[in-house]
């Protein structure tokens, strides 16, 4: 280690509320190096950059820049320092041009502005690493991969020499993403030192010097690509495979199907994907999970089933019957359950009380004098009985669930769904941000809905609970499924690397 | 839970008489500096408006067309949407209560006067149901759209009191002939108090008994409170959208339709001091709280009536009162900043 890192990170702890997002963290990078980090979402990998970046301060921890100890209170000083980050969301003005954004952000911006040397400027920067881009060009004509060489290229002109990529290539498509590296290739040449944060193991190892894997807040390990293969990578972003099947699931003969997908197509939304060609059966007394990094269409699938979002092509069948563009009233009245990952946005109404969100199961159902009245010691026992249903106690009628914790709000929400008459229930990231009781009574009340006979599909990215609780788990990728596995079959690491794009497994 | 109720309550009662002492002193102030008493002005104008039987009876048919027009924007308002069109719902539903009251003339006394509230209720919901298609479908926001109908709303009217409805008796004046006497809303005890009065306290009830106690109020809350939620448990976000907005611009209409059946009893330009824009005022004082609503709305007809009586006795330019208005809602609008700083 003769040379001094020209970034150093030490101990670096940040909390937010309800999580650790950085753990005691260490991570150096070199000069003249890409560094690689790489971990699952939440691992805490954009918290450590936005550190370094001074987008936050650590709660503890040092920052040195050249071997000098530093305090980075805001993006100006790090500015200041050399040290740029190029957002996952973009940060231009798209009705101004290239040329006008890059000047925006440089330190030393004259009063009056020379239109011509600052395009000089920029064509020639733009020219030295391949980047070609036309000053004059107003941004909101740029594709996403061009806007990302302007953000570069800001940084580049504002003279920074630690350039930070919080997932550069999630925007991209391939032919980009080749550029790109060749683009980091370029710079390194020059000496500038890069970090480049991902969650594709391919593109970590095609690319980076050294790799630094992250995993729930913590630095798992260091290492270089020639010395890593896929299946380290994995094991250490994943971590023990220490997975119990649930025993219930083995050996058991799911029943009829409840719903069916058959080339469901869906538009895509801005930045996410459509669903393309999904074909998927849910039958009776059985948990399918669906796995994938976020974003990658499992959001879209729950609201395609649940009637929110339109499918364009395919088919939806539902107990035996086309359900393909029943709205989501007639679906949740033939029988479909819903738990979302956020509540408090999803399913109920901050200011309401306990007991009017659990009158919001059917309002008809509590409705009396045609409307005029409800039946509110109907709904008072659906309180007491759903909570003992599930084993809970049941929560104060008059709480607003706006003061609720994440926990007892998902537990309001799952007396409510399950009490309706259902056949399918579906879990959006259920247990999402939950603490781990709460998100065993989540996960409790989805294996209870099995035993009786119900169909459960299972959004998730916690694959560990995936594992122990789905009987099949299929996996998404860019809108389409990709994969299909039994768990008592598979292990996480080849789950893992279809998630990632590593492999395509054809089920 | 109950001792909580007390002190919010508590210190509502603080903040309003906070707000009034506030208000009293700048607008004294105001009066001050153009050479009035305000001691003066003030006990006059409570004189002349509260303790005077006929003054009160004044204020109480002012509050008719607030009460109304208060609603109309009040149940837009819990469904998350905001109504600034109660004016132009108000003239709409004036408009087509005239209709009713010149066509249907020669129907029985009560059931002409009920359709012709009727069509002003409906006058006012159809005029609201335009951006209410525009707000359900998501095309149009219908802060905008109601604001700009405010402006379509009485060239409409003046159209038909200018031409082809425009009294042949008083043809240099714009305006309709004369109610006939069964479209007339009854004024009573020979002031200018009338049955709209007791019609705004009806819809308050019913307004306060539904929104917290019906199945439509629950769904129609839920909507307002969480869109997404709503979607999500499968309730008719968009028809609770239109309805909501119908709901309102009906109650406004009827507001306009009943101070014409009673006060001017005879369509014309100047039918409204901007009752619809105040009602929009007393339901921001209120919060969309039905109580509230009813001492607000009290609040606001006082200081209208007062307008009137500074006119006379100070020699005050009625516009004085909108100085007036214009610091409560001032006011009013800070009251979000100071509980920012208390938390």
């Amino acid at each position: 280690m003769a040379e001094t890192p020209v970034l150093r990170l030490v101990d670096i702890t940040k909390r937010f509320p309800g999580v650790l997002a950085n753990d005691r963290v260490n991570f150096d990078l070199l000069p003249g190096e890409i560094h690689a980090l790489l971990g699952e979402n939440g691992a805490g990998k954009s918290t450590l950059v936005k550190i370094a970046y001074g987008f936050y301060q650590a709660d503890s921890g040092e920052i040195h820049v050249h071997g000098k100890k530093v305090e980075i209170r805001s993006p100006r000083d790090a500015r200041r320092l050399g040290i740029g980050l190029v957002f996952q969301g973009f940060t231009l003005i798209p009705a101004m041009t290239v040329a006008e954004n890059v000047a925006l952000f440089l330190a030393e911006l004259p009063w009056l502005v020379r239109p011509k040397d600052l395009r000089k400027t920029i064509w020639e920067a733009s020219q030295r690493y391949g980047l070609e881009l036309d000053p004059a060009t107003p941004v909101w004509q740029l594709s996403v991969g061009e806007q990302q060489k302007v953000e570069l290229l800001k940084l580049l002109l504002a003279k920074a020499r630690i350039l930070i990529f919080d997932e550069p290539t999630k925007v991209l498509v391939p032919h980009e993403v080749e550029n790109l590296f060749r683009v980091f290739a370029s710079l390194r040449e020059d000496g500038y030192s890069l970090v480049f944060i991902t969650h594709k193991l391919r593109e970590a190892l095609t690319c980076a010097d050294r790799i630094t894997v992250m995993r729930q807040g913590r630095v798992v390990g260091t290492v270089r690509p020639e010395e890593a293969s896929e299946e380290s990578l994995l094991q250490m972003m994943f971590g023990e495979r220490l997975v119990e099947v649930a025993k219930a699931g083995t050996g058991r003969v799911p029943g009829e199907p409840i719903l069916e997908l058959r080339n469901v197509c869906t538009k895509p939304i801005g930045t996410a994907p459509g669903l393309e060609d999904v074909n998927l059966t849910v039958r009776a007394g059985e948990i399918v999970g669906v796995a994938g990094v976020s974003g990658n269409g499992q959001r879209e699938l729950g609201d395609a089933i649940l009637g929110l979002l339109r499918i364009t092509r395919g088919r939806k069948i539902f107990l035996g019957e086309d359900a393909t563009h029943w709205p989501p009233r007639r679906l949740i009245q033939r029988g479909v359950a819903f738990v979302p990952e956020d509540p408090l946005a999803m399913a109920v109404v901050p200011w309401f009380t306990v007991l009017e969100n659990l009158a919001l199961l059917d309002p008809r159902r509590f409705s009396r004098l045609g409307g005029l009245a409800l039946d509110w010691s109907g709904v008072r026992q659906l309180l007491r009985a759903g909570f003992a249903k599930l084993g809970l106690n049941p929560l104060p009628e008059r709480a607003r669930a706006g003061t609720l914790s994440g926990g007892n709000l998902q537990r309001l929400t799952l007396v409510r769904e399950l009490n309706r008459p259902y056949h399918l229930v579906v879990g959006l990231y259920p247990t999402r941000g939950l603490d781990v009781r709460s998100a065993n009574a989540v996960r409790q009340a989805l294996l209870s809905a099995r035993e009786e006979g119900k169909g459960v599909l299972l959004i998730s990215e916690d694959l560990n609970e995936l594992f122990s609780l789905s009987d099949r788990i299929v996996v998404m990728l860019k809108g389409r499924i990709v994969g299909e596995f039994r768990p008592e079959e598979a292990d996480l690491t080849e789950v893992g690397r279809v998630m990632t794009g590593a492999g395509v497994v054809h089920a | 839970m109950l001792s909580s109720w007390r002190a919010r309550l508590g210190w509502s009662a603080v903040r309003l008489l906070l707000t009034v002492v506030v208000v009293l002193g700048v607008f004294g102030l105001f009066l001050w500096g153009l050479g009035r008493d305000p001691i003066k002005a003030y006990q006059d104008t409570f004189r002349l408006n509260i303790l005077n039987p006929r003054g009160l009876a004044g204020v109480l048919a002012r509050m008719a067309p607030l009460l109304l027009t208060a609603l109309g924007v009040a149940i837009p308002f819990r469904a998350g949407l905001i109504n600034v069109g109660a004016e132009g719902q108000f003239m709409m539903g004036a408009l087509l209560g005239t209709w009713a009251a010149l066509n249907l003339e020669g129907l029985p006394m009560g059931l002409h006067l009920a359709l012709v509230l009727l069509a002003g209720m409906v006058g006012g919901a159809l005029w609201a149901a335009v951006p209410g298609v525009l707000r359900a479908r998501g095309w149009v926001n219908e802060t905008i759209t109601t604001l700009l109908l405010n402006y379509l709303a009485p060239l409409v009217v003046g159209y038909f009191v200018f031409g082809p409805w425009r009294a042949p008796e008083l043809a240099f004046y714009p305006q309709t002939p004369e109610y006939p006497a069964s479209a007339r809303l009854p004024l009573l005890f020979g002031t200018r108090l009338h049955l709209g009065f007791f019609l705004g306290l009806f819809f308050l009830l019913a307004y306060a008994y539904l929104i917290n106690r019906s199945r439509w109020g629950l769904e129609l809350r839920t909507v307002g409170g969480n869109a997404e939620a709503a979607r999500r448990l499968g309730l008719p976000v968009e028809r609770w959208i239109l309805a909501a907005m119908m709901l309102g611009g009906a109650l406004a209409g009827l507001a306009g339709v009943a101070e014409v059946a009673a006060i001017h009893t005879r369509l014309k330009l100047d039918i409204s001091p901007g009752y619809g824009f105040m009602g929009f005022l007393v339901n921001w004082l209120a919060f969309a709280n039905p109580l509230g609503i009813l001492i607000m709305a009290f609040l606001i007809a006082f200081i209208a009536s007062s307008g009137f009586t500074l006119q006379i006795t100070q020699r005050l330019p009625y516009a004085a009162v909108n100085v007036l208005m214009a610091l409560i809602l001032f006011t009013v609008l800070a009251k979000p900043l100071a509980q920012r700083g208390k938390r």
